[in-house]
């Protein structure tokens, strides 16, 4: 007599090929820490372009975020 | 699902994320900060240092828009590369969900790029660091940072080639400990920064407590809107399958 096998609690996922993943995850990369550069660091440490418009308008938020600031 | 399904679900998650980070930082946040500030200002008229020439943008802008820039900003910017990072992941960590996947992904992002980068270099409000020693500081935090991530990757990498062999309590333990005991090294071995001074230690505590609380707002509503946004998607793929099948099957 066949004894039913309980379902299996997991399932099965396929995974997305890594070389259906690679442009995106390198174009998401470039630009996301590319945002987070300007958001973060720019114009403290490095500044491109030279002066603190962007230091003095996300200030509060690099404070706030972690970020070293002044 | 495809990558752009995760890049769309996590700009959108991260949105949000940006948005609680925005309300959090403005509210608890932005009190000390502002304490900070006075005591900067008191103290350069003291020493007669004073802002190098340049914008000056108004502290009501800074604490508003200025802030709401940045904390939407971070939190897009954060959200894409969650996204893609649970894409990656999809399938790879064992036979768990892709809502269960994601929210790993969150859990692990949220203590390798925020909680423990924290715990070395806490935030610090203004008049406490010092000047000159910018580059030296962004340098060091952003090495801790670039290494905890790694490290991270490489455990959770890890943690999936050995899944198969020790199952699920003993691989998360050697990949939770792997990371652990590299970041704990990193930060024996790396300088302490102490600029703190005669800086008031109530209001130092407040602003580091208001900091942690606005980047666990943002990691914690990132991961909750991604996850739900993916298991929507999922049903509505799991619902569209089965009247395939049905349809095949007539
Ligand atoms: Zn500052």
């Amino acid at each position: 007599m066949a004894i039913a096998t309980p379902a299996a609690p997991t399932v099965d996922v396929p995974a997305i090929p890594l070389r259906q993943l690679l442009p995106w995850l390198a174009f998401t990369a470039l630009l996301g820490l590319l945002v987070i550069f300007f958001v973060s660091a720019d114009q403290g440490a490095i500044s491109i372009p030279a002066g603190n418009a962007i230091h003095e308008w996300v200030h509060d938020g690099r404070h706030l975020l972690g970020y070293p600031c002044h | 699902m495809t990558p752009r399904t995760f890049l769309v679900h996590g700009l959108l998650a991260g949105l949000f994320a940006g948005i609680a980070a925005f309300l959090v930082a403005h509210a608890l946040g932005e009190p000390p900060l502002e304490t900070a500030i006075s005591l900067e200002q008191e103290h350069s008229h003291e020493s007669g240092h004073e802002h190098e020439n340049g914008v000056t943008v108004s502290r009501e802008n800074q604490s508003t828009w200025g802030l709401a820039t940045g904390t939407l900003a971070i939190g897009a910017a954060l959200g894409g590369l969650v996204g893609l990072a649970a894409a990656v992941a999809l399938g790879r960590l064992g036979r768990i969900r892709a809502t269960q996947s994601t929210a790993l992904v969150a859990l692990v992002g949220f203590v390798a790029v925020a909680l423990v980068p924290f715990l070395k270099y806490p935030a610090t409000p203004p008049a406490v660091g010092d000047p000159d020693t910018i580059g030296h500081r962004t340098a060091l935090y952003f090495s801790f940072l670039g290494l905890s991530v790694l490290a991270a990757i490489a455990a959770v990498v890890l943690a999936a080639r050995l899944l198969p062999r020790l199952g699920t309590y003993r691989t998360v333990l050697a990949a939770a400990g792997g990371y652990l005991v590299v970041m704990v090294l990193a930060a024996e071995l790396m300088p302490t920064v102490d600029e703190v001074g005669s800086f008031p230690a109530s209001t130092l505590w407040e602003f580091r407590r208001s900091s942690i609380t606005t980047l666990a707002s943002l990691w914690a509503v990132l991961g909750v809107a991604l996850v739900g946004l993916v298991g929507r998607t999922q049903e509505k793929l799991a619902v569209e399958n089965a009247r395939r099948e049905l349809a095949a099957s007539l």
